[in-house]
Order: C-alpha cells, then structure tokens, then sequence
C-alpha cells in the first residue's frame, strides 16, 4: 500500500530570533574538545578512595559478617557497615509528593544487614588512602551467608507458597482500569485476538559509570559532586546520614548519559557516609561491571491483550493484563507501572476497558526507570497487538488503525481529555511515506515495514504537584545569567534554557551563562525525569526572563517616551518597533536601571496542574499534564536462512509542539530509537536464577554505528505543547514506537509473530520452523 | 614487579612518573590528569579511552603503560582546544553530535585515524572506522555527519 501524507492543518507559530533556529548547543565545544569535567575526572586533596562490598547470594542470611582485618589494613581509613549507620533507608522518591503509601520495610537499605534479596546488595564501605588498598580491603572482608529460597520469576512469585521477597507478600503493586461494559464489548464483535508479548530486563548503559566525589566542609555541610537526574536527592541523603536537609549540597556535575539510571540514589549516601566518617575528601567510581550490578534494570513485562474488533475495524472491548518483574526492592515500580496502565490500550478510543495489573517482587536485579518509564513497555504490546488485529481482519495495519485512533477532545483510557493535538494519522503517514521504494526481497533475504503510533506523557504525575523554579539576571554589560536547579543530562537542558531566555531578552546564546544542577546555590527545579525539565524548568525560565524583559521594556518606553508595547529587544539592544534606529544597548538600558533601582534579577516558579492521587482500583481522572504522538516506521531485512535481521530504514515522526532547537530534537529522535531498536533486536540483560549472565559490555551488546541505518527525523510542529512556544516533550516519546515498529517489520517480513524481545536470529529461526511445520 | 621511571610523551609534553608494570596507559593518562580520556569499561569494549599512539587509534585500557614508553601519545585534547579547535571538533559540536559528551573524545580520535588515512571516507567507512567506540544517546547518525562535515572542511583546505 501506498501512503501520501495529507497537508498539515496551518498553524500560527510566529517567527522567532533564537527559539526554533538548529543553533550550535552551548555545551557543544566543551564536550567535543574534552574540556567538559565529568564527575570521575575531579579529585581533591587528601582524598580518599572508595569501595563497595556487594554481596553475591541472589537469596540468603548474612550469618557472620567481620570486617576486622580489613580495618586493620594499612591504609585503610574506614570500613563501615550497617551496624554504623543511623538505619536510614534509601528512599528514591520526592518526599511528601508521591501520595501512594510505602510498603513497611520496603524500601532498599542502604547496607544490608541481616538478609541480602540480589546478586550485589551493599553490605560494606571502604575508604582507603588509595584504590589498590581498598580493592585488597574487600577481599580481606569476611562473610558467611545462610542460602534461602529466591524467586526469580513474577509469576511463580504470585503463587501461593512462594518465598517472600519482603513482607507480607510479592505484589508491590497493582493498578486497575475499569471502563464501559467489557462483557457487552465482547459480545458485539465480530473477532476476538487475544496476543502476549513480553519483553527482557535491559540496562541503561550509559557511557560514563557512576562516580562521585563527598567532602565534609568547615560548616559540616556535606558536599558531593556526583552525576545525577536529581540533585534533590539531597534530603532523601540527609535523612539517611542523618543530618539536617541543609547540611546536605549536591553539586550536579555533565552527565554522561542517564536514561532513567541516575534518576535514583546510586553513590550518594555511600559517600556522605564515608566523608562523614572520616571528615576527609572520598571518591567512589564504580566499575562497568559494578554499574551493571548497582544500577536498576527497565522492567521486564509480560502483557496479554484480548480485543474485541467489528469487521469494518472498529474495537469493541480490550482486556488487557500486564505484570512486571520489581526485582528485589520497589524503587519506581509502582509508577512505571502506574504509566504502562494508563496507557495500555495505546493512543486509541476504546470504550469498553478493563485493564489489571501488577508489579512483583522477586530475587532479580531491582528495577527502576528508563526512558520510556512502562509507556515504552505498553507500547511493544499494543502496537504489536493492532498490527495482529488488522491481520485477523485482513485490513492494512494504518487503515484498521485510523478507525480507532484517539483524536483532541477526546478522553483516553483513564478519561483524561486530551487538550492538545493529535496527528497520528499524519505521522504514520508521513514516516511510511518517506520509506520509499521499498527493497525487494533477495533469496532468503526477505524484507518486510513495520510502523508503530505512540502516546507518552510528558511531565510528572500530576498528584505529585510538581514544581520549577529558575531565576534570571541581567548582567549591567547586558549579559545574562540564568540559575535553575535542572540537571543536564547530555539532551541540552542548559542549552534549552539558554535558548529561551536569549529569546525573551534579546541577546544570542554566547551572551547568556546557566548555572544549573546545584541542591543549595542554584533554584530548585526538580528532576531531570519524565520528560519534564524543558515544560517544567523551561517554563520557569521564560516566566523569569519575561519578569525581566517587562522591567527592561518599561524603562526604555520610559526613555524613548513611547508605550510599553512598541519596545522590542534583539541583538542586545532595545528598540522602538516601528523606528528601529531609535535604540540603546541593553547595556546602557540595565545600568539606568540600576540607576533607579530597579529590580532586573527575577526568581520565578512554575507549578503544573495539581491533582489528587486516582483511585488505584478504578483509575479515573486527569493524571498527565500531557502528551506527545509519535509514529516510527522501518524496514527490515531478514535472512530466513541464519535468522539475522538487518535494519535498512528507519524513520521517527513525532510532533514537539515546537522544536526549540531542532539539531536537539532530531539527535532525541535519532538517539531514542536507537536505544528502541536495540532493545528490540539485540538487548536483554540475562540472569539466571538471580544471576547475571551478561555482566559487562562484552556480554551485554547494544547497537554500534554499524547495525543502525540513519534515522531520518521528521519534526512537525502542532505549537499545541503546554511547554515554553508550545513545545511538547520529546526526550522519551523518541523512544517509545521504535521497538514495537521494528517488530512489526520482521514479522511482516517473515509472515509470522515472534511475541518476545529481543528478538533474535534463533528465535527467528524457530519461529520459521513453526512455519515451515504448519504449511506442510 | 617495582614500579620504574616511564617516561611518556602526551600532546607534546613529556612526562616521567614512576609507574608499576601493571598500569593501563588509560589510568597512567588520567592520573596525570588527561581526563579527556574517558573510562567506561575497562575492557576495550567501550572506545571511550581511545588515544592515538604513533597516529593508530588504541583503547587506552588495552595497553599497559610501560608499552606506550617512547611512543607519540595524542589525546582528543591535543588535537585542539576550545579556542583552536580541530575541524573534527568543530564539527562534532556544529552537527550535534555530542549529547552527554562522555563517548566523543574517544569517537574523536578514532575518526581522526580515518581522516588520516582516507579524507574522502564513505558512509559505510566511518560506521566500520567508529564501530568499536559505544554511543549511547546519539544512534550514530549526527556523528556520522560530523565526520563527513570535517572530512570535507579538510578537503577544502580549512586547516
């Protein structure tokens, strides 16, 4: 079949001087010139190098634990254990936001004590005069563990009689959906496809390990440089060491990538601990091999679907089940599925809706965000699950789609209206069409298109009432300083805010510099999560530039005597509109302020929509601030003989409101379904009763520059975001229809649907065999 | 083994620190503060140490300290600084092709060995010339372009 985008619907987005221009990111330079300092680059004086004993028993009592000989080390500065802590535990939410109760004793502890539930749970720190005496300080650490029954599996885990991972029982959590009348939904189609898909645990990484580096300073604050999403981690920090919030001070260093994998607590509290202890500079890095231990995994899934279709398309009724594997502690679980629930049933209108699902506790690796955070995970199986549809009712995947595809003002699964704009149509259509010819099919090599249509919310769950603060200065040369909180993540965060602020204050990038990322000295402006620091900190940043353009604007309507409305500021002057030579530089404009005291430093905050928490038995309600649409569409190649796949194409359409920076967006697209594609084809974190199998990046593959075609990004621009111009979000929404676009393509390719990721030439193969055997 | 004096020619400069034999030229770099070298395995899976030695790009944690003793050792941050940066560098930072910055010293220098030996690189070229260094928030595609926007700013002569 043929796809012809239709012209977009016209859309007013006027022309801007920094906003939309593809501008060479502030940060650029640095990074490509190495200046850029990471966390595991800065040392100090009379530092201290850390180490971590992790225990190796998936399941098991700590019997004996003696730690003497390795104090005694020569060298050796420290060793502590949880018999020298204050008993905090690691808690990896924002306190006072989250609303949903913990679970008693839940929650990860900072060092076990008496019982270990994963391969490579802290149980020991060591600080040393150097790396060598702490590495021989771990071995000198004594141990004995009592072995106990581990679970490894959610489903075994919700039996009867399972071992319990912590009290009372395995289910973390559970979320449920109950909308219209399924049972009459049923009974009004026509056919009924019922699918499960799952799909693996698969890391984060990140280029750069964890690092970080803690010093105690002449006020007691206990200051650590570390890469981090959050640097408001600092309370969860200070009430583990136990010190009050303000003798905490993350200083957020570049990240070299996070993904969702810095988004909880990784080296923090080990060095607040060890810095506390020994009133001396600490640094701990972790190892590739220590990272992939300590880090949390993105959730394995398994989501069964049962839809009910009308011939001519239309969807009657969708069950839909998912349980995902919480590992040995809950960190996040409870929200990513909490997203993969709301948006289960895709980014289409169906009435009749019943949804369960369930988070389990198990033995495994714990698992946390990742980009994506379970809307990704829905996403392979509902997008999987429509292409399965429109086969049962021989109708073209995009057809059968376009019946049933959410449209603005109508209400999602949850019944949140969706205010903003929804070209889904427009997307898949232009992604298909941008394909092109397509290859021909070449011996056992046979080539086949998958498409994918995404919803992924950006911003926080509203009911956690999230906040942004960012603060903005004009310098009396006319340069600007912006400070907010947002860490960096590598995605251009800083480079965004500059962006806006230069725009509202006339100036270019070079004039303006972002302090950001820092607990005590910069603004607090949340995590850098959830897709939410361009609408949130970038929301905040325009609020304060415009409180200081307003200032600027009526001082010099004051000296030009003209009204307010005909100033305009560029090229760091201030104008009169219609006589464009009548200008001063903002120079000249900011000292006569200060002249008259007038205020040019504004700190402004931006809330989101606050919400009261859903009823987890029957979410309804409004949960997202919003969401962004997506369509991704390859094609692939198959070798039916050896079960390769190669990847000939590959194109992202996503709408973001408004591209700030486009180089930005489409390196999001382009990088997202990168991370999509290899999860898709090649990534699974394997573990083996408790066990990982795959424990560096030699065993652990994700793409090279050689298994990924270019991605072609195509930005459309709706100006419907809620975020600063319009924008939407598109640091997760990138990701999400990769994957289950690239699955559809292989099964076109091969006629038959291989319902696991990843999904790789042996399951390929078998798959084929099935085949072979039913056509005989 | 006792550590001995190696001496180490680094960007130019040299350098003579007592080293045991079991030092990777990775940590022997770092530990002299050429942290533009970055490490993110260990265990030459990654790339992100690469430096080049005597113009051959190398994973800096593949080779031992004492090995690289008289050898010509360029980091990233000796091919250009931010106020003379190499046309590779530019390039990098006008097409977009860092995101978190963690990969691309090391994506650097092994494209840099490319250009050295070809200026007029295919596609296919440069994915197989950066296929051991790791990226992980870019897919590849603006570091590709990065090298093709050097490559032709060489051709013509920039620098």
């Amino acid at each position: 079949m043929k796809y012809e985008a239709k012209p977009l619907p016209p859309v007013d987005l006027p022309e801007l001087r920094q906003v939309g221009k593809p501008l060479r990111r502030v940060d650029a330079l640095g990074k490509a010139t190495g200046a850029t300092v990471y966390a595991g680059d800065f040392t100090m004086p009379n530092m201290l190098h850390a180490q971590v004993f992790r225990g190796s028993w998936p399941s098991a009592r700590i019997r004996r634990l003696d730690v003497s000989r390795a104090r005694a080390l020569d060298g050796v500065a420290c060793v502590l254990t949880a018999k020298d802590l204050p008993g905090g535990r690691l808690a990896t939410d924002m306190p006072g936001q989250t609303g949903q109760k913990q679970r008693k004793g839940s929650q990860a502890p900072v060092l076990a004590s008496d019982r270990v539930r994963f391969v490579g749970e802290p149980i020991a720190l060591v600080a040393a005069e150097t790396l060598d005496v702490a590495e021989r300080a771990l071995e000198l650490i004594e141990i004995e563990y009592e072995p106990l029954p581990g679970v490894y599996d959610p489903l075994e885990a919700m039996k009867p009689g399972a071992p319990v991972v912590y009290e009372p029982d395995n289910i973390v959590a559970s979320w449920k959906i109950r909308n219209g009348d399924v049972e009459a939904g049923f009974s009004e189609a026509d056919v009924i496809v019922e699918n499960t898909f799952t799909m693996p645990f698969i890391d984060h990484a990140y280029l750069e390990p964890e690092a970080g580096v803690a010093w105690m300073d002449d006020q007691n604050v206990i200051n650590i440089r570390v890469c981090t999403q959050v640097v408001e981690h600092f309370r969860s920090i200070a009430a583990a060491v136990g010190v009050p919030h303000n003798r905490v001070h993350v200083r957020g260093t570049m990240i070299g990538g996070g993904f969702g994998g810095k988004e909880d607590i990784t080296v923090e509290i080990f060095l607040a601990l060890l810095a506390q202890a020994t009133r001396r500079p600490v640094k701990l890095v972790y190892t590739r091999e220590e990272s992939l231990l300590a880090h949390s995994k993105r959730h394995p899934f398994i989501i069964t679907h049962r839809t009910g279709v009308k011939t001519d398309g239309r969807i009657t009724a969708a069950e839909i089940e998912m349980v995902s594997d919480a590992g040995a502690y809950p960190y996040l679980s409870p929200y990513v599925l909490l997203y993969a629930t709301v948006t289960a049933c895709g980014p289409y209108r169906v009435h009749n809706l019943k949804v369960d699902s369930v988070s389990v506790a198990t033995n495994n690796p714990f698992t946390s965000a990742f980009r994506g955070f379970g809307g990704a995970q829905a996403a392979v199986a509902y997008e999987q699950q429509m292409d399965e549809i429109a086969k049962a009712l021989a109708m073209d995947p995009l057809e059968f789609r376009k019946m049933n595809y959410l449209e603005t003002g109508n209400r999602n699964a949850i019944g949140q209206k969706i205010e903003s704009t929804v070209w889904l149509e427009e997307e898949a259509t232009r992604a298909l069409a941008a394909l092109g010819e397509k290859t021909p099919d070449d011996g056992p090599l046979k080539v086949g298109r998958g498409f994918a249509t995404t919803m992924q919310s950006y911003g926080r769950i509203m009911w956690f009432h999230d906040t942004a603060r960012s603060w903005v200065g004009i310098e009396q040369d006319g340069s600007v300083v912006v400070r907010c909180g947002a860490p960096d993540l590598g995605a251009g965060q800083v480079n965004s805010l500059c962006q806006i602020s230069s725009e509202a204050l006339g100036v270019s990038l070079a004039d303006v510099t972002v302090y950001n990322s820092d607990s005590a000295l910069t603004p607090l402006a949340g995590t850098t999560t959830a897709t939410r620091q361009l609408y949130m900190s970038g929301n905040a940043t325009l609020k304060a530039a415009r409180m200081v353009r307003a200032a600027l604007v009526e001082r010099a309507a004051q000296h030009f005597e003209v009204a307010p409305e005909e100033i305009d500021l560029a090229d760091r002057r201030a104008f009169v509109r219609s006589d464009p030579d009548t200008s001063l530089p903002l120079a000249d404009l900011a000292k006569m302020c200060a002249a008259d005291g007038i205020k040019l430093q504004h700190l402004a905050l931006f809330t989101a929509p606050f919400t009261a928490p859903l009823d987890p038995e029957n979410l309804r309600g409004d949960l997202f601030p919003d969401f962004t649409f997506s369509a991704h569409a390859v094609e692939v190649a198959v070798d039916t003989e050896t079960g390769e796949i190669t990847l000939l194409k590959s194109v992202g359409c996503h709408d973001v409101g408004r591209a700030i920076n486009p180089t930005a967006v489409e390196g999001q697209i382009q990088g997202g379904s990168a991370q999509g594609i290899g999860w898709a084809l090649m990534e699974e974190v394997q573990i083996e009763e408790g066990v990982m199998q795959t424990p560096s990046l030699a065993e652990y593959l994700i793409p090279t520059a050689k298994d990924l075609p270019q991605t072609e990004a195509i930005i459309l621009e709706s100006g419907s975001g809620v975020g600063p111009f319009g924008a939407k979000g598109i640091g997760e929404p990138a990701l999400t229809p990769a994957a289950p676009a690239v699955a559809n393509a292989v099964a076109d390719a091969i006629g038959v649907r291989i319902h696991e990721l990843p999904i790789t030439p042996e399951r390929v193969l078998a798959a084929l065999e099935t085949l072979g055997g039913r056509e005989q | 083994m006792q550590p001995k004096i190696v001496s180490l020619n680094v960007n130019g400069r040299e350098h003579h620190v007592a080293l045991a034999p079991n030092v990777t030229l990775l940590q022997a770099l770092r530990d002299l503060s050429y942290t533009d070298v970055k490490n993110g395995c260990e265990k030459g899976d990654c790339g992100a140490c690469a430096v080049l030695l005597d113009g051959k790009a190398v994973n800096s944690c593949l080779v031992l300290a004492w090995q690289a003793e008289g050898a010509e050792i360029v980091t990233n941050a000796g091919l250009g600084t931010m106020d003379n940066p190499h046309p590779l560098q530019e390039a990098f930072a006008d097409s977009g092709a860092a995101q978190c910055g963690y990969c691309t010293p090391g994506m650097i220098v092994a494209a840099k060995a490319l250009l050295d030996r070809n200026l007029n690189p295919a596609e296919e070229e440069i994915r197989e010339a950066l296929s051991g260094n790791l990226c992980r928030c870019t897919g590849y595609g603006q570091i590709v372009e990065a090298v093709q926007m050097a490559a032709e700013r060489m051709q013509e002569g920039e620098r």
